[in-house]
């Protein structure tokens, strides 16, 4: 098997230089999108397969529509990347010495069973079996509330980016696609499994790979779709409904997490209700994440009129 | 599995020329994701013992992965509002 590594990642390489200085901006992301799905694969090989979930929905997935869109929205408005082809040898000494620098601090790192011992010990405690739902949603809870709330704060710092400052009309541009063409038949035939496989995600990833981030990314690329098919309009942010679907998740979270200062200290859950704590957090995180992420990858309004 | 922690820094310097010698500002946030995945394998790399990999850093990784693009799609909606007004995708500083 480590032929198959050592392929792996010299096509990660590969794909990583053509996506950073490879010739052709749309190219160069198309190349980012395989390099983040041969990414997922490397994570598949380590034994981490919620990273690997995580990594080819929003790494490879929305990473790539945002990308995608932004290539499009770019040459619409006459803005061309300038053609650089020379090597820039001062900076690519500095970032070879950045480089060689890791690789010695990997090299002389001694592997170790690490934190891995500690988790599985306080695992039974925490509600979940999933070991990394249990950090994610239990033992690290801090990081992934904050998290939420850096989703919500990127969101609102792209509304002022709306065009002629209409930040209450409809989401991004205005999708049109043939009806019956191949996005639109697309869109007719993926979000039902999308729907499925996302709510599948969040409720296996109690005890198996799947969780809030990975299900709400499934169910957030079956809303971009729906709306770049020209199926639905994307919503606009006036609508109060929408606004409480973006807070709900973080708001329970913080909620509960207070609650848990009954039970000894903020975010404390305790282990008989930690189960139904951390699946409530999770189903309306789930909810939460999909319409920021959607929103998010949708991109400013841009004059669609409102929904 | 050392393998992939050497390809985690190897990327993180191949983003990181990117992101300081490409002038294209989209180029430069495709560099910035190939930095921070890079990073992740790395972290991810060195958590790996025995077949498995320790799960504080994999769910790090996947909040690591949910902030970049978050700032990934900050950062083109900047892009995009930045070329309609100046017609073009490269910063003033570093026109030439």
């Amino acid at each position: 098997m480590a032929v198959f590594d050592l392929a792996l990642c010299t096509l990660i390489l590969l794909a990583a230089l053509a996506a950073v200085a490879g010739p052709g901006l749309f190219r160069a992301v198309v190349f980012f999108v395989v390099y983040g799905v041969l990414i997922a694969l490397a994570w598949v090989r380590l034994g981490a397969p919620d990273v690997a979930l995580a990594e080819a929905a929003i790494g490879a997935g929305l990473t790539g529509v945002l990308l995608l869109g932004a290539v499009g929205r770019l040459s619409r408005a006459g803005a061309d990347e300038p053609l650089t082809s020379r090597i820039d040898w001062p900076v690519a000494l500095a970032a070879g010495l950045v480089g060689a620098m890791l690789v010695w601090a990997v090299l002389s790192l001694a592997p170790g069973p690490g934190l891995a011992p500690a988790v599985a010990e306080i695992l039974p405690q925490t509600g979940v079996e999933n070991p990394v739902t249990a950090v994610l949603l239990n033992l690290r809870a801090w990081d992934t509330l904050l998290e939420s709330v850096v989703l919500l704060a990127a969101l609102i710092g792209l509304w002022p980016l709306a065009r002629g400052g209409a930040w209450q009309a409809a989401a991004g541009p205005v999708h049109h696609a043939l009806p019956d063409g191949v996005l639109a038949g697309f869109g007719r035939l993926l979000p039902p499994v999308a729907l499925l496989v996302g709510v599948y995600l969040v409720w296996a990833g109690a005890y198996q790979p799947g969780g809030a981030f990975q299900g709400g990314t499934v169910l957030a690329a079956a809303g971009v779709l729906c709306v770049m098919a020209g199926l639905v309009r994307a919503p606009g942010m006036a609508a109060p409904l929408w606004r409480l679907a973006l807070v709900a998740g973080p708001g329970l979270f913080l909620a509960l997490g207070v609650a848990g200062m009954a039970f000894g200290g903020f975010l404390l859950f305790p282990t008989a209700l930690a189960k139904g704590m951390i699946l409530a957090i999770e189903m309306v995180l789930t909810l939460s994440i999909a319409v920021t992420l959607a929103l998010m990858v949708l991109g400013p309004p841009e004059g669609g009129g409102a929904q | 599995m050392t393998v992939y922690a050497v390809t985690g820094a190897l990327l993180v310097a191949l983003g990181l020329y990117g992101l300081i010698a490409a002038r294209g500002l989209l180029r430069r946030v495709v560099a910035f994701n190939v930095v921070g995945s890079g990073v992740f394998l790395m972290f991810g790399a060195l958590g790996w013992y025995e077949g498995h990999t320790d799960p504080v850093p994999q769910a790090l990784i996947i909040t690591g992965i949910v902030v970049a693009l978050s700032a990934s799609a900050l950062a083109v909606g900047l892009v995009v509002a930045h070329a309609r007004v100046s017609g073009g995708q490269v910063l003033e500083d570093d026109a030439p």
